[in-house]
């Protein structure tokens, strides 16, 4: 930089400085008294006429909440409404002695303490002239019995108010979700001036996911408030636009008949439609009644839920993270026949166990003494480890995990549903990566049988079964039908491309005929489920190894066996030929694939389709 | 008559005291911020509805600017001007980087996500652009000569657009009034300065222009208030309400009805001079302007006394800039500026203006204290 060399005049330029800070210093002087003057206008001057603004009549504007959109299933059965109920409120501000107030609507009305302390919760974070809610949902007994002392509880009053109901309760408690009281963190990110009215938000399921659409705008009304801040006139009103209705693909009948076909099991059940991808059963039992999330569960209500050994409230279909066991062998199959790793008349003796090379570990199959000489279809038929061993050895684990990454293991399906859990699938990469180990062969070959780290949620194992089944055009599922707006508009839910996978037809023919055998060969795994039906089920089964019990279960011998049985799973499409569903069975502790999970998927197929198909629908 | 002998005073000095100049605090100012903090604490618990956690809150981000502020005390000033490039170029660096990648909150996009911490570059422009351009122009001869005015123009004005962008108009005028400082107090021409406001006057309709429509509400509203009174004009009335009721001497403390009845939107941040001045009244007003006016007062002492050019420009911006915030922020309190967000400083709820200005503080108290050992 060009500098100039001219000598500073320090004196000169310390003069200079010290006159600007004295004009400075008079202009923040004269500013400030511009401030002291526009004070004194407004405080001297002008002190009456704002002090009797400010006391006298006042316009306070208050939101007007939203009526929650209405959550229907397929056929329009409603699975989530809002239902009058009548609250018990005070108004802090106006109860002369809270303490005492309380005491005796406590002993009139039995108030349990609890209620009694979440009242004090609340009331610490709201304004003290806002109405706080004591009881939600009082019942008729209980307002008639507060009606009649009302005169003596200033500041208390009965609100009615709209409360969210689930009328099916357990049934659809995971995937129709709950609304709860919009606690500290979601107010933090929630927009100030659309909830402002509002005390229930989304918290899980579909509840959550399409909190957006259900909410609705809140509209404002002006009133004219008086000293104690009652309300003395209205003034004008912008009325709330209602939350859209949303109509599921669900079909409750189909939920009860997988739920109830569940049994005793802790278990999921997940239903799609082919080709269109919509979920017409998404079960996770043991459910729960949401309901008391909604007016507010008890603690020791909720803290049963959450320490029960059956977990009802973890969502086992869109969570649940299982091995997939022999299911994975259709899509294993599959690969070996796309890669000409095998070929469907290849065969191989199966001895009951397989080796590698110079490894004296013995690889066992579930049956001990083996299937005698294997070609493709009866290794999936009669689900042949050893087959899928020395299969899983030629392909390799880079190309199984390519393949099978293509069917979406591994992968959120991108339902819309919020919390999806996306499984596992193995790869060198992965095992590098998350252990900074290097890739064994063993792992290889239990990989080929669906155990090891692989891991499949239900809704990705059905979204497979309706990929296979689409002849290989991928289906992504999704839960929301159509979304019908406050004026009668309507539009579908959100849909997602089916990209063709692009298999030989040949290929794929094999490995339907593999999986018909399943359900209706002589020696196939599943077939007590083929009968007095004319038309054709594919399936697989499938037994996973549990393999550890969890940490923070206790030793308890009875428990513990039960655990460590094997999961039961299922993946079945049906008609075999021109599918129209997809299904996939989980069930915990099941033991054996065809026994247990077989029969809820046949159960699901025959309600659906009937035990009869017309003809031309069948091929 | 009471005397104190020199020797005396060295003989027994203060334990405080010689903590204090150890520390590099200087120890009137110090008393002045602890003083306004405690105001601060005070009106804040009423502000917030008694909410002790607010307070707790707040008390955290005082300690921590209090922090900083020893930090930067100690720092020698000639490693700011040393630096003063440096830390500039960064700052516009991070500025341009927030545009691109920053976090939108509250419909502005202000923040940078450093990972473990948010941070608004913009709160680093207010102190490293009166450093850079006193740094530049205390390199030449004073007064300025026109190639240096216009370089130094161009310095604050790039950061100041860059700020207005995001947009965040009250920031932006903190920044550009920053920089109009140290050229004001360099010794700029009254012939220039009185052009330039020439020349400004006839610009605002173009300003008008350039406003975002929000922007121009704000104006529109400060002008007639009572035009949309449910709408845009009702943070106004609500807050002259609240403080013409207060009277001269207010309601008392807690008393404040407006604020408590949820009349006064924002009234633990930026309209929280509302609230002092309903439950203090007129005298309340006026004697914390006097307290604003004894920190000022400090600093321009600071400035004087400080020994060279970088220094002394350097500390007569920052101590102008306070004020503006001060203006600013009871201006629009009282109507008389349209609603720019900017807080009143060290009053407010939050912690982002107070650790820039409590920074702001260390730089001065660090050009203070190391008067004695600097080169002559």
């Amino acid at each position: 930089m060009y500098r100039q060399y001219t000598v500073k005049d320090t004196l000169a330029e310390n003069r200079v400085f010290l006159s600007r800070v004295v004009v400075v210093f008079v202009f923040i002087l004269l500013l400030t008294f511009a401030l002291v003057g526009r004070l004194v206008y407004l405080q001297i001057v002008g002190h009456e006429q704002y002090a009797s603004m400010a006391k006298d009549n006042r316009i306070r504007i208050e939101p007007l909440p939203p009526t929650r959109g209405i959550i229907y299933d397929r056929h329009g059965r409603v699975l989530a409404e809002n239902l009058p109920s009548y609250s018990l409120e005070l108004v802090p501000e106006q109860v002369k002695d809270l303490g005492e107030t309380l005491d005796r609507l406590q002993k009139l009305l039995n108030i349990p303490d609890e209620k009694i302390e979440q009242f004090h919760k609340q009331r610490k974070r709201r304004k003290s002239f806002s109405s706080t809610p004591l009881l939600l949902r009082m019942n008729d007994e209980d307002v008639a019995r507060f009606a009649s002392v009302r005169p003596y509880f200033q500041g208390v009053d009965i609100h009615a108010r709209l409360l969210r109901s689930y009328p099916y309760k357990e049934l659809t408690s995971h995937v129709v979700g709950y609304v709860g009281r919009i606690n500290e963190k979601e107010l933090k990110n929630l927009p100030e001036k659309e909830y402002r009215g509002t005390h229930h938000i989304g918290k899980i399921g579909i509840e959550k996911t399409y909190e957006q659409e259900l909410h609705g705008d809140t509209g404002y009304k002006e009133i004219e408030v008086n000293a104690q801040a009652r309300a003395v006139n209205s003034l004008s009103a912008d009325d709330p636009v209602p939350g859209n209705d949303i109509y599921l693909t669900l079909d409750v009948d189909l939920q009860r008949t997988a739920y109830e076909a569940l049994g005793d099991y802790n278990g999921a059940v997940v239903a799609m439609a082919v080709p269109q991808g919509d979920v017409l059963v998404f079960a996770s039992r043991p459910g729960f009644d949401p309901n008391p999330f909604v007016y507010g569960i008890s603690s020791k209500a909720y803290k049963a839920l959450r320490e029960s050994d059956d977990q009802p409230l973890f969502h086992r279909a869109l969570r649940g993270q299982y091995p997939p066991g022999s299911t994975v062998k259709p899509f294993v199959g599959l690969a070996g026949l796309e890669f000409q790793a095998t070929d469907f008349r290849h065969k191989l003796y199966c001895p009951g166990f397989y080796q590698l090379p110079n490894v004296s570990h013995k690889y066992r199959d579930w049956k001990k003494w083996g299937h005698g000489m294997v070609d493709l279809d009866v290794a999936i038929t009669q689900s042949c480890d050893v087959y899928f061993y020395d299969l899983a050895r030629t392909l390799g684990i880079d190309r199984m995990h390519e393949f099978l990454t293509r069917f979406g293991f591994g992968q959120k399906t991108g339902i819309d549903l919020v919390g999806e859990k996306a499984g596992l699938m193995p790869s060198r990469e992965w095992k590098k990566r998350r252990r900074n180990q290097p890739w064994y062969p063993g792992e290889t070959l239990i990989t080929g049988i669906g155990q090891g780290f692989t891991q499949v949620t239900p809704v990705q194992l059905a979204r497979a079964t309706a990929t296979l089944a689409n002849d290989g055009k991928v289906v992504t599922p999704f839960l929301v039908d159509k979304i019908s707006e406050a004026d009668g508009q309507e539009r579908t839910g959100p849909r997602h491309p089916s990209p063709d996978l692009n298999f030989k037809p040949r290929n794929m023919q094999d490995i339907l005929l593999a999986m018909i055998n399943v359900v209706h060969g002589a020696r196939g795994t599943a077939k007590r489920i083929g009968k007095d039906i004319d038309y054709q089920i594919a399936g697989k089964t499938g037994t996973a190894q549990v393999f550890t019990v969890k940490q923070e279960e206790k030793y308890n011998e009875d428990e513990i066996d039960f655990k460590l049985r094997d999961h039961a799973l299922f993946m079945a499409f049906a008609p075999a030929y021109h599918p129209q569903i997809a299904v996939a069975v989980i069930v915990e502790n099941g033991g054996h694939g065809g026994a247990v999970a077989a029969p809820i998927a046949g159960a699901i197929i025959k309600q659906y389709l009937g035990t009869h198909i017309a003809p031309g629908n069948e091929n | 008559m009471k005397t104190e002998t020199r020797s005396e005073h060295f003989e027994k000095p203060s334990l405080l005291g010689t903590l204090l100049r150890k520390l590099h605090i200087d120890i009137p100012l110090f008393a002045g911020l602890l003083l306004m903090c405690g105001v601060s604490l005070i009106v804040l618990y009423s502000a917030s509805g008694q909410e002790v956690a607010a307070i707790y809150k707040q008390l955290v981000r005082m300690g921590v600017a209090f922090g900083l502020m020893t930090v930067l005390a100690h720092i020698n000033p000639n490693q700011f001007k040393r630096h003063s490039a440096l830390l500039f170029s960064v700052g516009v660096i991070l500025l341009i980087a927030v545009l691109v990648v920053g976090d939108v909150g509250k419909g502005a996009q202000r923040w940078l996500n450093l990972g473990v911490i948010r941070f608004q570059p913009s709160e680093m422009i207010k102190l490293t652009a009166p450093m850079m351009i006193a740094w530049y122009l205390s390199e030449y001869a004073l007064p300025p000569k026109l190639k240096q005015i216009v370089i130094a123009l161009v310095l604050i004005v790039v950061p100041t657009l860059l700020i207005a962008r995001q947009p965040d108009l009250g920031t932006s005028l903190l920044v550009a009034s920053s920089g109009a400082a140290v050229l004001f107090f360099a010794g700029l021409s009254w012939r220039f300065i009185v052009s330039t406001l020439v020349i400004l006057a006839s610009l605002t309709p173009v300003l008008w222009h350039f406003m975002r429509d929000y922007q121009r509400t704000r104006v529109m509203t400060l002008l007639n208030p009572e035009a949309d009174p449910m709408g845009s004009g009702y943070h106004i009335i609500q807050s002259k309400i609240a403080i013409g009721s207060g009277g001269v001497h207010g309601k008392g403390w807690l008393g404040s009805t407006q604020a408590n009845l949820d009349f006064l939107p924002e009234s633990s941040t930026d309209f929280i001079f509302a609230v002092f001045a309903e439950e203090f009244g007129l005298s309340g007003c006026v004697g914390l302007l006097i307290l604003y006016l004894m920190i000022i007062s400090r600093c321009l002492y600071i400035a004087v006394q400080a020994q060279d050019s970088y220094c002394r420009l350097l500390a007569g911006s920052l101590t102008f800039t306070f004020f503006v915030y001060v203006f600013v922020n009871i201006g629009m309190v009282i109507g008389i500026l349209p609603v720019v967000g900017v807080p009143l400083p060290l009053v407010s709820y939050g912690g982002t203006s107070m650790v820039t200005l409590m920074a702001g503080f260390g730089i001065l108290m660090s050009i203070h204290t190391h008067r004695k050992f600097l080169p002559t």
